[in-house]
This record gives C-alpha cells, sequence and structure tokens, in this order.
C-alpha cells in the first residue's frame, strides 16, 4: 500500500530501504581466476552457489549480462580475462529449478532478436520460474557484433532506441494479450520500418503479469528511454553525490514522461571488498586489484587505445611515449570505450600519470572504471555508508559484482547483510514469491491494444 | 565389459504434456528418470499453452542425474548463433546429457511471428542443414584445452584455440543468405558436439553426416518396422534410427480404446495392454534403436509405462543399462569427437620453431 502511494507522487519519497542484485560477469576483467580459490566461470556449480548464497542473502535478484561476439585484442580474441559464457535465459531457466524466491535477470539484446521469439522466451522462463523473470534491455547495435547474425549490422547507432522503444512496445503487447489469466489471447500486429509481426501469443500471464524491465544505457536516450518503459535502471552511478544526481536526472525525466517519480527504481554496478576492520579492507584491496589488474592486463589496457602492440614497455614504468595508430577507439573494448579519441586520450593520460609519478601499472589501475564502483572497508562502516544511501533515496540498491567466483559473495551474505538488516534498511524475508513483489513494484496495467483483435484460443 | 548387446535399445518419452511450470516439468522429469526412461524430449510447436522447449529442458536439468534433455529447436526463424548458444549452454546445465531435435517450421504462424515469407520444400531442408553446420561449427570454435588459465602469462585463455567459424550460406541457398563470424561466446559443449536428431523428412537437404539420429514416423503401427528398415537403408549402422509411437494403455480400469479419442498426430498409435505394448517394443526395438514414445495423457500413462511396461522389458534384456552421470553421447554410443579446427593447430605447433610450442 506505501508502495502504491510512492509510485504514484509526483514528488520522490525514498524508500529507506536498500536491495541487492548479484550480477555473475563472465566476461570482464574484474572476476579474478588466478587466486586458487577461483572457480570455473562457465560450469553451472558456480551459478548454482553464486544464486543459493544470494538467495540465502534475501537478494532481490540474480543478473546474467550478455555479450553477442567474443572481444577482441588487436584482432584477435582477447586473452588475459574471463572469456566464455551461458546463454543468459538457459542458465537462467536452470537455476529455477534450484531457487525459489530470488529474481532471474536476462540481459538481452533489442537488435539482435526478433520480438515475438524473444518475447515468447521471457514469457517462458516467467512462468516456469513461477513469475521472477526480468528482461535488462540492452541496444548494442554495432556492425562487429552483427556479423554474427542474419541481418548483420542493419541498424544505424542513432535508430537504437527507436528501434528498441517499438520492440518493447510489441513485447509488452504480447505480454499483455490475454484478457484474462486463462485468455483469450489477442492477436498482436506490428509493422514497423525495421520488422513486421503478426502473432497470437501462446503463454497466459505469469504471477507477476509480466517480466520485470531492467533497462541498462546511459545516454540521454537511453535514460529517457527507461523513464519511459523500464521498473527499473541497471545504471553506472554507484558513488553518492553522482547517484543522487542521476536520481533527481531520472526523476525529472520519468515525470516528463508522464509517470509518478518513483516510477523507476535505480540499481547501480558496484563492487564490495568487506572486512573486520578498515585496514584489513584496504590491504584486502590491493590483493583484489594486484589480481584484478596485473603486468599483462596493465599494457593490454593501454594497447586498446593505443592500437599497437606495447610489449616492450615495462608496466612499472612511465605510459608510452609513441602516439596511438588509430583515431578513434573501436567497439571490441567494449561499448562503453567506443569512439574515444585515442591521440587526445593519451597525451591526456601521459600528463596526468607524469604528475601523478604513476607507472603503467598504477596507472590503469586507477582508470578501470570499477574502482568508482566500489565500496571497501569494514562492515559496520559500509553499513553505516548504505544506510546513508537508504536514508536519502539515492539508489533502490545495488547490483553487486563479486570479484571471486564462486564465493564471493560469502562475507556480504554473512556479515554485510546481518548488518543492514540490524539498521533497518534491508529486508530481513522476501516480501512475497515473485521478482515485482521483492521490489515492490506496482502491478503493471494492461496496454490498452487497439489494433488487435480477440482470438478464441 | 559392457553389458549392452546389439540388440538392445533405449526408449525416450516426449514430455510436452508435463505443462509449463516448473513445478510440474519437474514432477515429469524425475517420474521418467525413475521409471528408467533413457531421454525425454520437449516438443516445440506453435501451440497455445507452451513454453519454449528449451527452457523447460534447462529447467530440467539440475534436478536429473541420467535422463538425457533433447528439446526441439527450430531451425528456420530462429537465429542461428542463438540456438548454437543455447544448446551448448543446456549442455553444460545438464552435465552433458543435452541434444536436439532439429526441426523446420513450414507454418506461416511462425513465419509471420518474425516477419518473413514462410519457407516450404527445399528451402526448409538448407535452413535446417545451414542451422546445423553453423552450430556444429560454433560448438568445434574452442578447442577442449582453450581455456588454459596460465598464471604466467597472464592468459585466461589460448587464442591459438578459438576459431573464427566464418559460416556463409551455400551458393543457390533458397532463402536470404546469411554469414555468422564466430567464435563462439561459450566454450566447447561438455560433450563436445551434442547429439543432433532430425526427422525423415529433412534427410535429404539435410545429409545423413549432419545427424546423429533420424526420427522415423510410420502412419499405422503394422507399417513402423517397413519404414525403420527403409531408413536403416539410407542412413547405414552409425547413425541411430528412432521410431515414434503415440501410447495409449488399458489404465485405471478403463480400456485404451475409450481413451483414443482425440490422437492423431499422424504417428503410429498403440492402445492396448502394457503386456501388447511390450511385446511390441520388444519387436520394435529389434530394428530401430531407440523408441520415442508420446503418452496420450502424460501421466495416466506413464504410470503405466513405469509400473508394468519398463520394469519388463529390463527384466527380458531389451533395454540398455542406464548409465549414472553419462552423457547422451554415451547413450547412443558415440565417441567424444575431436574439435574440427583441432588438427590445424596441432600442425601449426609442429611446424613452430622448438619451444615456441607447449
Ligand atoms: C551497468 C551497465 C551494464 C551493461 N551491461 C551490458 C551487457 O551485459 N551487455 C550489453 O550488450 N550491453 C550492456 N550495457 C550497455 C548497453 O548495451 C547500452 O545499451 C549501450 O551502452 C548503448 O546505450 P547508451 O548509448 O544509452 O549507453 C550495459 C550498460 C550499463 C550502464
Amino acid at each position: 500500500m506505501t508502495q502504491h502511494s510512492r509510485a504514484k507522487s509526483d514528488a520522490f519519497v525514498p524508500s529507506g530501504q536498500i536491495q541487492f542484485g548479484v550480477f555473475f560477469q563472465g566476461v570482464n576483467s574484474g572476476t579474478i581466476w588466478k587466486a586458487p580459490e577461483s572457480g570455473s566461470q562457465t560450469g553451472f556449480e558456480s551459478f548454482r552457489r553464486i544464486a543459493q548464497t544470494a538467495e540465502r542473502g534475501l537478494f532481490a535478484a540474480f543478473f546474467l549480462g550478455e555479450g553477442l561476439r567474443l572481444r577482441e585484442h588487436l584482432g584477435r580474441p582477447h586473452a588475459l580475462d574471463v572469456v566464455g559464457r551461458p546463454d543468459a535465459q538457459t542458465m537462467l531457466a536452470a537455476l529455477a529449478s534450484v531457487t525459489t524466491n530470488i529474481g532471474l535477470v536476462a540481459t538481452q539484446n533489442t537488435t539482435y532478436n526478433d520480438p515475438a521469439d524473444l518475447a515468447h522466451r521471457l514469457a517462458s522462463l516467467d512462468l516456469i520460474s513461477g513469475g521472477r523473470a526480468a528482461w535488462n534491455i540492452v541496444t548494442t547495435d554495432n556492425a562487429w557484433t552483427g556479423a554474427n547474425f542474419r541481418r548483420g549490422g542493419y541498424l544505424d547507432h542513432a535508430d537504437r532506441y527507436k528501434h528498441a522503444e517499438a520492440f518493447v512496445e510489441t513485447a509488452k503487447r504480447i505480454w499483455d494479450s490475454w484478457e484474462t489469466p486463462a485468455g483469450p489471447a489477442r492477436r498482436v500486429l506490428h509493422e514497423g520500418q525495421h520488422y513486421t509481426v503478426d502473432v497470437t501469443p501462446r503463454l497466459p500471464r505469469s504471477a507477476q503479469y509480466r517480466p520485470v524491465l531492467f533497462q541498462a544505457g546511459d545516454s540521454p536516450e537511453g535514460r529517457n528511454f527507461a523513464a519511459r518503459q523500464a521498473d527499473v535502471i541497471f545504471s553506472a552511478h554507484p558513488k553518492f553525490d553522482d547517484a543522487v544526481e542521476f536520481r533527481k536526472d531520472l526523476v525529472e525525466r520519468s515525470l516528463a514522461a508522464g509517470r509518478g517519480a518513483n516510477a523507476v527504481q535505480i540499481m547501480p554496478a558496484s563492487e564490495f571488498i568487506l572486512a573486520p576492520t578498515a585496514a584489513e579492507a584496504a590491504e584486502k584491496k590491493e590483493w583484489v586489484r594486484s589480481l584484478q589488474i596485473g603486468p599483462q592486463q596493465a599494457i593490454a589496457y593501454l594497447e586498446q587505445f593505443w592500437g599497437r602492440e606495447l610489449s616492450a614497455y615495462d608496466p612499472e614504468g612511465p605510459l608510452p611515449e609513441i602516439d596511438p595508430v588509430v583515431e578513434e577507439t573501436s567497439e571490441t573494448r567494449g561499448s562503453g570505450f567506443h569512439g574515444a579519441k585515442a591521440r587526445q586520450l593519451a597525451d591526456q593520460w601521459r600528463a596526468e600519470a607524469k604528475d601523478k609519478g604513476l607507472s603503467i601499472r598504477q596507472f590503469v589501475t586507477s582508470k578501470t572504471a570499477r574502482i568508482d564502483a566500489t565500496f571497501t572497508g569494514s562492515y559496520t562502516a559500509v553499513a553505516d555508508q548504505l544506510a546513508e544511501y537508504a536514508r536519502v533515496g539515492a539508489v533502490d540498491g545495488f547490483n553487486i559484482s563479486p570479484w571471486l567466483i564462486p564465493t564471493g559473495l560469502d562475507d556480504i551474505v554473512n556479515h554485510l547483510v546481518p548488518e543492514l538488516q540490524e539498521r533497518g534498511v534491508y529486508p530481513t524475508e522476501y516480501r512475497g514469491s515473485t521478482l515485482r513483489e521483492h521490489l515492490g513494484l506496482e502491478t503493471p496495467v494492461r496496454t490498452a491494444d487497439t489494433t488487435a483483435e480477440a482470438v478464441t484460443a | 565389459m559392457s553389458t549392452s548387446s546389439p540388440t538392445q535399445g533405449f526408449l525416450a518419452i516426449e514430455l510436452d504434456g508435463a505443462g509449463r511450470e516448473g513445478a510440474d516439468i519437474a514432477r515429469a522429469v524425475l517420474a521418467a528418470e525413475s521409471a528408467g526412461f533413457h531421454a525425454a524430449t520437449f516438443t516445440d510447436a506453435p501451440v497455445p499453452g507452451r513454453a519454449n522447449a528449451l527452457q523447460r529442458a534447462a529447467f530440467a536439468g539440475p534436478v536429473t542425474r541420467t535422463i538425457a534433455l533433447v528439446p526441439e529447436v527450430d531451425t528456420v526463424y530462429t537465429e542461428p548463433f542463438h540456438v548454437s548458444t543455447q544448446l551448448a549452454s543446456l549442455d553444460y546445465v545438464s552435465g552433458g546429457r543435452a541434444g536436439w531435435i532439429t526441426t523446420a517450421a513450414e507454418s506461416p504462424e511462425a513465419a509471420a511471428a518474425v516477419g518473413r515469407s514462410s519457407a516450404t520444400g527445399a528451402a526448409l531442408g538448407q535452413e535446417a542443414a545451414a542451422s546445423i553446420e553453423v552450430s556444429r561449427r560454433l560448438w568445434d570454435s574452442w578447442e577442449d584445452d582453450a581455456v588454459i588459465r596460465d598464471v604466467a602469462t597472464g592468459r585466461y585463455i589460448d587464442v591459438d584455440k578459438l576459431h573464427y567459424v566464418d559460416f556463409e550460406t551455400p551458393a543457390g541457398f533458397a532463402g536470404p543468405g546469411y554469414s555468422v563470424k564466430g567464435p563462439s561466446i561459450i566454450p566447447r559443449p561438455l560433450q563436445g558436439q551434442l547429439p543432433v536428431l532430425g526427422p525423415a523428412s529433412l534427410l535429404g537437404e539435410v545429409s545423413v553426416d549432419a545427424v546423429d539420429g533420424v526420427l522415423v514416423s510410420a502412419p499405422a503401427v503394422e507399417l513402423l518396422a517397413a519404414e525403420i528398415r527403409d531408413v536403416r537403408a539410407r542412413v547405414g549402422a552409425s547413425v541411430a534410427v528412432i521410431a515414434e509411437l503415440d501410447v495409449v494403455l488399458d489404465a485405471r480400469g478403463q480400456a485404451a480404446a475409450g481413451r483414443l479419442a482425440g490422437i492423431d498426430a499422424g504417428r503410429a498409435v498403440y492402445a492396448g495392454s502394457a503386456a501388447g505394448l511390450t511385446d511390441f517394443l520388444t519387436d520394435i526395438l529389434k530394428e530401430a534403436d531407440g523408441v520415442r514414445l508420446h503418452p496420450a495423457s502424460l501421466f495416466v500413462d506413464l504410470e503405466e509405462l513405469a509400473r508394468l511396461v519398463l520394469p519388463e522389458l529390463r527384466r527380458i534384456g531389451v533395454l540398455r543399462p542406464v548409465v549414472q552421470d553419462g552423457t547422451f553421447r554415451d547413450l547412443l554410443g558415440l565417441p567424444r569427437p575431436v574439435s574440427r579446427y583441432a588438427t590445424a593447430t596441432a600442425a601449426h605447433a609442429a611446424a613452430a620453431p622448438a619451444g615456441a610450442g607447449k
């Protein structure tokens, strides 16, 4: 009931609560594979262990990312970081059978899927899991990824969200096509610039009506799209001031989109390095960073921007004095880096490293984005910090990337969660059985569909 | 030391009647496993109420130990790259018990759902053949030992053991041609290659070399043996021949004939007593490697099969033993293949100067 009035209001009202999700990253540079306790990154047991630990810690959701082409480095697959991961929905369907409450979030691309097919598969996951499915909507659109798909790189970058919006609207109509839980279904027609759909949906609504929608993408268009369509934003803004700023921005966009100020929740990506004392946590952080960014990773990171081999350079020495051979960095590094001006960046970085007296390794360690996303400290200090986020409503929760698989959530669940519960800012039980219930989201209103015709099933 | 004899076969059961919710799927697949079925299949025809077949199979993975899990996955209107990755993932979540029944959707509805004009005739087989080829190449695109986790050099993978598949649809391809670059985004499946099964109707455009098993149907039980022999003659001994059979048993005091109404899938139907079915299967398994049963009512007929038919077939030695933690390939008697790209790398390493290889 309180949720209901919050969501409807014009003014943002903090929930005073923090939720956790776990982001099993797989492919990335943050997951440590070199430590003796690092397990398999693709074997089912690792996924089961993380999901079950998260559920023991009352996490709202288990997330899987998606990458539809292997990252490359100087024209070959990138060799240094974790590579390879299972298909998100297939893995989540399997995890549904060994968990009972936790939400199951699949990152799925709107450019390289067909709306009717993806909507059907997400509805399947939602029914199989008893109303726990969510879709993290992403819009990667480059031709380089498209080389693995029949339609290739058919979409202009500028059109990615226009296309995504039509895609998501079509999916919603497919999920909403049932008048009552048992049917009949309405035929869904969509005729658009990029695709045509004519389908009679096959599945009834789930316990949570339809999958929860997450959005990950940070451009102004991405934020507007989220404000119109999403239930939750998977953001890249975990630092306090930045998070408060992002909330303000999103509230404005949500109101402009005609939705309440609380309509869209925010869960930034984050990393936790915790210990009984601050000193131990700081020491642990050094250890974590040294394993995340070893000498080879440091050189490889620069090579992505320089576009050339830099193996002759000493990772403990200064940044290379030679210039990058490429003007712009490419998508092979990841969309976040795509299009950066390489030469300009190199000049800037050399100056910065010289200024601070940093070696290549130290510099790269300081540069990797995850640094900003890290909470380091004693269990009590970090719990106090998160309680402050909850008090002002900077975020609704955090999407935690464990740096160790499969034991990386253990100290969070065993020590941080109880501290947060003591402070009254973290759930002490699951609120219901569906993800929508865990997150306190409203029951969706059926999309009125004037173009569809009723079909007797 | 193998206890199986050439005349022993396997039994698969179609679990579509289980429903779409997790608890129902788990109950059905566990009942099938404990009854001693060797494989469970999941159909994916676009009819109301059916959840995605591959996801139902994936859900069943972690709750079972021995039964092979074999979904139907369409090749005409589903992206080949996704098909390959999803099936490889199914192999991971089932501990190497995954297979694939390749289908080629002919319905105009399936085409309209994805906004394409529908494929018919030879085009169906061509789409299926291309999709199987893409999947197989992607499964091989990581050699088995590509993940090296070499702390000294900081390398998680050996990039020499990853391969671009560079697939292109062949000249004269009926549908819109396409290419797939690769490598896969998931390491090689646990089985190396998942067993691929397909209906006999696709043979032709889909070559015998592309499949590990063929599903054989006849419109009546009397015609089944001849049909199996006919297909066997075309595919040889190395491809499994699997007979399709609808089953309605006398159960709960009701004669099978009373439950026959509504069964018309164009397949042979056995309706009658458990003892009669036992005899029929004993005979048919002399011709076929396996039989897939489509129970008229999953829970009614599965109960009778578990109570009366499978124990008797086991007792008389007609069934292959169920292997704990075995793979689907093990069940079919298929060795685990090396990646098609592995030889190239080995040759490359051999040609490299001493000390450069490993
Ligand atoms: C926190 C976060 C996580 C993301 N995870 C993924 C992912 O797993 N797969 C993917 O393809 N894109 C991912 N993206 C990027 C999206 O593809 C996004 O659509 C892309 O950045 C383009 O949108 P934009 O220009 O609005 O940022 C992520 C983005 C953010 C902010």
